[in-house]
């Protein structure tokens, strides 16, 4: 009884298993995103870059699943808004910028790509395209991939809820049902696909759709850090115990414009946006923290101002960085190509 | 050297390359206990089991976008579409997806699946079991197509595509796998991908193709030279991306009178590439204007025999426009 209730007691970080030490890590990660997000706005603002597509209100969950993986070997398919994710696994600030200025040095596609769209075989980042959803199946195809080889490891997918509504989802959440394949599929849950609100895409819910597919499904506030961790956690030990996929829908609120190139305002109001403002992840999280006596005010100014340190140095060798040859457009379409 | 059926060589060449490398496996519908509705992967699930001869759900572009994504981590799947009529559905992640990821990725990732698909008519089979989908992936960069006329490349062809480095759409002919029997080879050769085969000499007229058209040919050539002395040179591109430039140049310039055959619908397909190409290149050493004979510019092909007959070619139509062109 007194061991329960001392147990009750420990902070909740610690009943998921992990440490103060990643609880912190992990804010830091989000709060890194955030700022990212919020400078790329405004490069794109001031004309440096062409194109940004944020992920503003999404870092929480986007951080939180990446720490309830394994971090070494799991296989990982992000969508365009997962710059939470894709840094927490080990893509640097430098690298976004590098993609964001279409650079050739950009790890992610050499300058080929728009920004938001990931590629990293080092990380285990696989590539992704702007159709959205065909990455479902892919990440079927490298959880049975896996399976077959006999390795203790999953494939993690993330898209947004229209996405759901695509045949791949469909396709490859049967196909991997079927086969009891190690894969996490992860809705994000943002209420909107471009202009098109929830209620336009969606008459229940993404993850009661896990019940047609013979596994679980289950929906998490995707803004509560430790419940999304605990949801990814859970389905990671499920998948490598060989009991399968896991749908989770995390719920969220895109508080930025789809895109640099959307003007939000003509489908939906200021008051909605700052209602859910209110509802941001980062400073709930940052105030759990303090709570719990690992971070204050002086740490977060301290933090910042690195962050602020590191975007400058990151987008300083960016902008400097060179271009890809014009005749490089010409390179990589076989592999086996000779130069003419 | 045994004689084996067009079909059997396609097996044999997948049992073969499974031997060899066990990162190869066959997914699709009705593979596995069956061995496929046309008995093309018979008895492989018997030798390598449930995992590598794998029954899929019925959903193409699942069985296209699971192999895209075993083959990005290592793996070397086959993926078999049962109909290429029914492929349409994988279209997205052949086009979007297979083919870009090399580029995409600055030649960071690679894709290294096969996608196999029966084409062509002759069966009875009406418009959604007869269709020659070619044209709907030529002229995708980043796709290597491949289309055997004969037993002994459709098994080269094959092996040559699952050791490829890139995504290889695979498209055996249904009307072949049981008309067409000769000697193939039980040991370990491929056929390279990108070039192209000369299956006859002559100096009257070139004719140019791919899969089944080009039997119907080889039997026209030998009755118009047996008849009126007429000598045919024939070219087969079996790879129709990317196209033997060199050989399709060299053909055309041996007789100055090119015909191009092929079963997929006249416009937009193959043959119009390379018509452009002998024009771009030797198009003042022409005796004749370059001519094509394919399937008509309908939707598809009808079931009922007379309007099957009308859509197909055949000896009798090939031998007509041969001698056409010879006598122009």
């Amino acid at each position: 009884m007194n061991a329960k209730s001392a147990l009750e007691q420990r902070p909740k970080h610690e009943q998921l298993g992990l440490s103060d030490l990643k609880a912190v890590e992990m804010y830091k990660y989000m709060l890194l995103a955030r700022k990212y997000d919020e400078r790329m706005l405004l490069l794109q603002r001031a004309g440096k870059i062409n194109f940004h597509v944020s992920g503003i209100g999404q870092e929480v969950a986007q951080v939180a699943s990446a720490f309830a993986l394994d971090r070494e070997q799991d296989y990982f398919l992000p969508y365009y808004r997962d710059y939470g994710f894709v840094l927490s696994v080990g893509m640097t600030l430098k690298e976004l910028f590098l993609c964001a200025f279409a650079k050739a040095e950009d790890p992610n596609s050499g300058g080929r790509q728009m920004p938001g769209h990931f590629g990293s075989k080092k990380l285990r980042i696989v590539t992704g395209s702007s159709p959205v959803t065909t990455q479902v199946p892919h990440a079927v195809g490298v959880a049975l991939a896996a399976k077959m080889q006999k390795k203790d490891i999953v494939s993690f997918v993330t898209f947004g809820e229209g996405s759901s509504n695509q045949g791949d989802f469909h396709e490859g959440s049967n196909f991997a049902g079927v086969h009891k394949l190690p894969v996490i599929i992860m809705c994000e849950n943002n209420q909107y696909a471009i202009s098109v609100p929830i209620h336009k895409q969606l008459a229940g819910k993404v993850s009661d759709r896990a019940l047609g597919y013979g596994f679980p499904g289950i929906r998490v506030d995707g803004n509560d850090a430790l419940e999304v961790y605990r949801a990814v956690k859970e389905a990671r030990e499920r998948a490598v115990r060989g009991e399968g996929p896991t749908l989770i829908e995390a719920m969220m609120y895109r508080l930025s414009p789809h895109s640099t190139s959307d003007n939000d305002l003509a489908y939906r109001t200021k008051e909605e946006v700052e209602e859910y403002r209110k509802k941001d992840g980062i400073p709930k999280f940052k105030q759990y923290l303090i709570d719990c006596g690992l971070w204050s005010e002086e740490q977060e100014e301290a933090y910042v101002k690195e962050v602020s340190d590191q975007l400058k140095e990151a987008i300083d060798y960016a902008d400097r960085a060179p271009f890809p040859k014009p005749e490089d457009t010409l390179l990589h379409v076989y592999a086996d190509e000779r130069e003419e | 050297m045994p004689v084996m059926e067009y079909i059997d060589a396609i097996r044999l060449a997948m049992k073969e390359e499974m031997e060899r490398d066990e990162r190869v496996f066959v997914l699709g519908e009705d593979v596995g206990l069956k061995g496929g509705v046309f008995t093309t992967t018979k008895g492989l699930q018997e030798q390598f089991g449930e995992d590598r001869v794998m029954d899929t759900p019925l959903s193409e572009s699942a069985i296209a976008g699971v192999a895209i994504g075993a083959a990005m981590y290592g793996m070397r799947p086959i993926a078999e579409m049962q109909y290429s009529d029914f492929m349409l559905p994988a279209t997205n992640q052949i086009i979007s997806e297979a083919a870009k990821i090399r580029y995409r990725s600055n030649n960071d990732w690679s894709c290294p699946v096969v996608v196999r698909a029966p084409i062509g008519g002759g069966i009875f089979g009406g418009l959604y079991h007869s269709q020659c989908p070619e044209s709907i992936f030529f002229g995708t960069p980043g796709l290597k197509i491949v289309a055997p006329y004969s037993a002994y490349d459709a098994k080269g062809l094959l092996k040559a595509a699952i050791r490829d480095e890139d995504p290889v759409l695979f498209f055996e002919n249904k009307k072949c796998y049981k008309l067409i029997k000769e000697d193939v080879p039980e040991d370990d050769y491929i056929v390279p991908i990108g070039k192209a085969n000369l299956l006859r000499e002559g100096d009257d007229i070139t004719v140019i193709g791919y899969s089944l058209p080009l039997h119907f040919a080889m039997q026209a050539a030998e009755e118009l030279e047996a008849e009126q002395g007429i000598t045919s040179h024939i070219l087969d591109l079996r790879t129709i991306q990317p196209l033997d430039r060199e050989a399709i140049i060299a053909a055309a310039r041996r007789t100055g009178k090119v015909l191009i055959v092929h079963e997929d619908n006249k416009t937009g397909g193959v043959g119009g590439e390379v018509a452009a190409m002998i024009a771009e290149e030797c198009l003042f050493e022409l005796d004749a204007p370059i001519k094509r004979l394919c399937g008509p510019d309908v939707p598809a092909m009808p079931i009922s025999p007379p309007m099957e007959k009308f859509f197909m070619l055949s000896k009798d139509k090939l031998k007509e426009a041969m001698l056409e062109l010879a006598l122009y």
